[in-house]
């Protein structure tokens, strides 16, 4: 039987490449009292619900949305969070 | 001012249109397809800029998979599919982009301009990707870009070395590439223009490459709105041109 | 709380009066039904009825503007005024303020100010083919106006550039007066073939309304929940829920543009409109009315984002990128065509009727009221009508459609002169500070946030598209081809001027209203162009204050004389009240925005950059006035005195002169004197023509900084000096040369010699009020 799983994907600038809206707030962080802060990192949260059979099925069809549209390899990672959904309905 | 030497061409701003150019045939024009995704918004500035060197132009709606015998095609400037999500990640999965690449394969001329640039990216035609602009801002200005090679279908007539005055309007034009790719970039002689002063933060201060096979070009500066003296220069004429000749 | 049809007091205040209606509207109301209306009528009078929709408070004034001349095609009243500039080709101009979203959320505010005026320039059937705004901020200094100021340019950047749309022009200006409320003015032109036309009107019995475009959502809708029928939660999660903010889709509204244009050029569009403030409440009404029909409305068939949207939220939402099309029902396949190929959702909603009743229906015909959360008890149940034939749904409200759009109350609010006005004049005691230091003093004013450089901000703007853009932004006017797919061709261009003045108008509204309109006549005239048109956007405070309502009294007769001085009619216009924060008024601020055309644009004309070698002149009178000048209010604090009177036979013959000089191709550069003074145009030119000056003959240096009216600086090669010499005195025009450009020093005889780079280096000095840096460090000497 299908299940329903709430997926999280993380889109975020590979290591190494400049990132220069992280690079913006870290910068800003001391003036405001924030001396503790650093390696920001900026990226976007990508929000999902996805049918399949089992866990390890829908991650890995997650897997291919990423690779083919949400992510640029060139410069972009992502990581994957998926978690059983608790009610039924889609917003 | 840009210096406008090319190979054995008279540097005037007015290159001859090709039509003529081809001794004693009839005028036969090239047919130009240029790409309109929704959200394109520089197409119409591309046919008249093309006009004006005497080729015909014609619209190829992104949904549609012919390419109407085009000889070479551009990816226009705008933002496809409101560049949500990334610029051209959304664009590379239409129809006519599997021609496109086809075309491109198969040796076809073609010019991705800004967001045409943007999207060659994403498609795979070209290496790198654009990120946003290291001062974050949007930035419209004229920019100095340097013709690094004479090797492509967008600078066969062109010098290298040569100066050109060409707009810039772009907020994700911060070409970046891994170290081996910008490595073979280089060694293949495949960046043809560079920025004089870096604005968008470029890795090489690069403003345009092409492909392995050097038919196609992307590029972040717009040739098409420098191709009258009236809006500030004519240095683009020749981009053009040297697109209209690789497409003979 | 229990819905309820009549309008019962509630524990506390009446229904009306929380939807911020008089008690006398409400019985105006309550006769035009000839009953009390439910709560959705009462919702949609009260935000048709709000000063925002009705101009209430301003329309008696507004009444004194002169709108007629032979090439108006359209005038105010409509979604934009249209002119005819020959060649077969119409031009649609309009302004727009977002003063209070720009307060709440910058980006977004801006941003939605610029899709909701290019949506009206669309609606005429024109393409915008340019945006220009005029921004008013608080104090640079203060992060809280850095963030705002920041966050309006990103979103008319974000908006305008994605949409497609050029910014080509503006002004900012930074004072302590808008820290707590910005002004935000956006003005949009757009170009059709004459004959394309079209205007917001419904006709034609059985004709259908279609809404195009964004799903609705709870948008916009604010200070009306008081009427939901069960609040959402409470306390902050509601306010979540329905956000008065709306945000704005570029790709959405580019989509819509392109299809818009598609249906009217296919003829398939018998009327359309956008819609803006009060949603479809204002659309229907207003298409309804114009066209003197009926429409039924069934909001079951409104796309909407949220479930359980109540009628009145749907009513009155102000979601984003929608339009209202009417159509033949034989077009509707064709509608749908152009619609899919776009993208563009549609949904018919509703039908043009005979009579003149506006009715909102919650399903229709053979559909079973699909509204199931909102029964009967919300409107009246169908027995409650006489004409309930034509449906078998509900109806949920009923009213004559021009009562919403035509028949709100107009006031004529209590007028009073502040009592400093007239005793202004005759304070003694009151002089002008002395000029100390010329030198010192230029320097403060090159690095005052309003004069300063502003190329950080409009080089965020795509000021390019369309490849029409001849002279850009940062002169005094902008030139622009006209140029468009579909259009006729033509050699003319078009030139636009954004301008407003707080400083003179809180001296004096009417005479700074007049010196504002002829500022922005004398920036077209810089670019070769004769003014054809002027629109308008007031910025006023409290009308409830009698001092503001003089304020806008006094701007609307000066604007009416220089207008009818200068045989130039007003096409459109905005009232903002209400710019007030912290118990304080902004300054009166009419913003004047003017289109001139140039009968031939075959060169670029000349700007305000000075060329090497040139002879200097100063065209028109000498003043040396300095009462309500930039050196004045900021440089010394002196607010007293009495602005110089404009002369329009002497304004006229100047501007003649320069028009006259630019299209013969007699000078080399050209700047009128404005903010700041002679010494600050004279340096303007000279930093962006990278070329020194040297000047002699100036005995008063009060002279340098006067922002007297009528006074133009040119600038002209030998030969051309001969004929401007020879033209000015034909024409009657006082002249005086003043110098010559050349080198790298700024030199006044016996005031002045200052270097042209530190001059430069001050005024493009900080570039960004902003957390990072330049992206390209500034070439320096």
């Amino acid at each position: 039987m299908a299940m329903k799983y709430e997926v999280l994907v993380e889109v975020s600038l590979r290591e190494g490449i400049a990132d220069p809206q992280g690079a913006t707030i870290e910068r800003s962080l001391p003036a405001l009292g924030f001396e503790s802060i650093e390696s920001v990192r900026v990226g976007k949260a990508i929000r999902f619900r996805i049918q399949a059979d089992d866990a390890s099925s829908a991650k890995s069809t997650v897997q291919q949305v990423c690779e083919r549209l949400l992510a640029n390899p060139v410069i972009e990672d992502t990581a994957i969070t998926i978690t059983e959904a608790t009610t039924g309905d889609a917003k | 001012m840009a210096s406008l030497l090319s190979k054995g061409r008279v540097a005037s701003p007015f290159v001859k249109p090709l039509a003529q150019g081809r001794e004693g045939s009839p005028k036969l024009q090239i047919v130009v397809g240029i790409v309109v995704f929704p959200g394109s918004n520089c197409e119409h500035d591309v046919v008249e800029s093309l006009g004006s060197l005497d080729a015909k132009a014609q619209l190829l709606w992104h949904s549609q998979a012919d390419l109407q015998n085009s000889r070479a095609i551009v990816l226009p400037g705008g933002f496809a599919h409101g560049d949500y999500l990334r610029p051209g990640a959304i664009a590379k999965f239409s129809n006519i982009m599997n021609s496109v690449v086809e075309f491109a394969r198969a040796g076809g001329p073609v010019l991705g301009i800004c967001n045409g640039f943007q999207i060659l990216t994403e498609v795979g035609l070209l290496p790198g990707a654009l990120q946003k602009n290291r001062g974050l801002r949007f930035i419209c200005e004229m920019s100095q870009v340097v013709v690094s090679t004479a090797n492509s279908s967008a600078s066969r007539q062109l010098a290298q070395g040569a100066q050109l005055s060409i707009p810039i309007n772009h907020f994700e034009g911060n070409f970046t590439c891994s170290h081996d790719t910008l490595e073979q970039l280089q060694q293949e002689d495949r960046i043809v223009f560079r920025y004089l002063n870096n604005p968008n933060g470029s890795v090489d201060d690069i403003a345009g490459i092409t492909n392995e096979t050097r038919n196609v070009v992307g590029m972040m500066p717009h040739p098409e709105r420098a191709c009258d003296p009236m809006l500030g220069s004519s240095d683009g004429i020749q981009v053009l041109a040297s697109l209209l000749e690789a497409a003979q | 709380m229990t819905p309820d049809n009549s309008n019962e007091p509630n524990e506390t205040e009446p229904l009306h009066r929380l939807l911020g209606l008089t008690d006398d509207e409400a019985g105006k109301i309550a006769t035009i039904l000839g009953r009390e209306p439910n709560h959705l009528e009462l919702a949609m009078y009260s935000v048709m009825w709000s000063e925002h929709c009705s101009y209430k408070s301003s329309r008696v004034h507004l009444k004194r503007l002169p709108t007629q001349a032979p090439h108006v095609l359209v005038g105010p009243g409509e979604n934009a005024g249209v002119i005819d500039v020959g060649d077969g080709i119409a031009v649609a101009l309009r302004i727009e303020s977002h003063n209070h979203p720009s307060a709440i959320e910058p980006y977004q505010g801006a941003a939605t100010g610029v899709g909701g005026i290019l949506r009206d320039i669309f609606t005429m059937g024109a393409r915008p083919i340019c945006l220009a705004d005029s921004l008013w901020f608080g104090s640079p200094e203060s992060p809280r106006s850095r963030w705002i100021c920041e966050g309006v340019v990103s979103g008319i950047s974000g908006y305008g550039n994605a949409v497609g749309v050029p910014t080509i022009a503006g002004e900012v200006n930074f004072d302590e007066a808008y820290s707590g409320n910005p002004l935000v003015n956006v003005m949009c032109i757009g170009v059709l073939p004459k004959e394309r036309l079209v205007l917001g009107q419904a006709s034609g019995s059985g004709n259908l309304a279609v809404l195009l475009g964004q799903s609705t959502g709870r948008d916009g809708i604010g200070g009306v929940s008081v009427l939901a029928s069960a609040p959402l939660e409470d306390g902050d999660e509601s306010a979540q829920k329905r956000p008065s903010v709306q945000v704005g889709d570029p790709f959405e509204e580019k989509r819509l543009i392109e299809a818009c244009l598609e249906l009217l050029d296919a003829g398939v569009v018998v009327g359309i409109q956008d819609l803006g403030g009060a949603g479809l409440t204002c659309a229907t009404s207003e298409t309804a009315s114009r066209g003197n029909v009926g429409m039924d409305v069934d909001i079951s068939k409104v796309i909407v984002r949220q479930s359980g949207m109540e009628p009145f939220e749907i009513m009155i939402s102000e979601s984003q990128e929608r339009m209202l099309a009417i159509i033949a029902p034989s077009s509707l396949g064709r509608l749908e065509e152009i619609c899919n190929k776009w993208e563009v959702a549609f949904s018919v909603i509703g039908k043009v009727t005979l009579g003149d009743k506006l009715r909102i229906l919650s399903g229709s015909d053979n559909d079973s009221p699909s509204f199931q959360a909102n029964g009967p008890d919300h409107g009246y149940s169908s027995d409650h009508t006489t004409s309930s034939d034509q449906t078998s749904g509900f109806i949920l409200a009923e009213v004559p459609a021009s009562s919403l759009a035509q028949d709100a109350p107009i006031y004529m609010r209590e007028m009073q002169a502040p009592v400093w006005f007239q005793a202004r004049h005759f304070e003694l005691g009151s002089r002008p500070p002395d000029v100390v230091d010329v030198g010192t003093e230029l320097i403060s004013l090159l690095a005052n946030p309003s004069i300063r450089d502003k190329s950080w901000i409009y080089n965020q703007y795509d000021h390019q598209l369309f490849l029409n853009t001849v002279v850009g932004p940062g002169g005094d006017g902008t030139v622009l081809r006209l140029k468009a797919p579909g259009l006729p061709k033509s050699d003319k261009g078009l030139a636009v001027s954004v301008d407003g003045n707080s400083r003179w108008c809180s001296m004096n509204p009417r005479l700074g209203a007049k010196l504002i309109v002829a500022e922005s006549v004398a920036n077209l005239a810089c670019c070769g162009a004769f003014p054809k048109a002027l629109v308008n956007c007031l910025n006023f405070g409290n009308p409830e204050h009698p001092e503001v309502m003089w304020q806008l009294s006094e701007t609307v007769d000066g604007i009416a004389e220089a207008c009818t001085a200068m045989h130039l009619p007003v096409v459109g216009g905005n009232v903002s009240f209400y710019n007030e924060s912290g118990g304080y008024d902004i300054p009166p601020t009419p913003v004047i925005g003017t289109l001139g055309v140039i009968e031939k644009l075959l060169y670029v004309p000349p700007t305000m950059a000075l060329v090497d070698n040139c002879h200097i002149f100063l065209l028109g009178d000498y003043d040396s006035n300095v009462s309500g000048s930039r050196w004045a209010f900021d440089l010394h604090e002196y607010k007293g005195g009495s602005l110089t009177e404009i002369n329009f036979a002497r304004h006229s013959s100047v501007m003649e002169l320069v028009i006259s000089l630019v299209r013969q191709r007699m000078i080399l550069s050209v700047h009128d004197i404005s903010d700041g003074g002679m010494l600050v145009a004279l340096t303007e030119m000279a930093i962006k023509g990278e070329v020194g000056f040297s000047i002699s003959g100036i005995n008063d240096p009060a002279e340098l900084f006067s922002e007297g009216p009528s006074r133009v600086i040119v600038g002209a090669s030998e030969q051309g000096a001969q004929s401007v010499i020879r033209m000015a005195n034909d024409m009657a025009v006082p002249l005086r040369e003043l110098g010559v450009s050349g080198g790298d020093r700024l030199a006044i005889r016996g005031l002045m010699n200052l270097s042209l780079a530190s001059a430069r280096d001050t005024w493009t000095g900080q570039q960004a009020p902003a957390q990072q840096a330049p992206a390209q460090p500034l070439a320096t000497s």
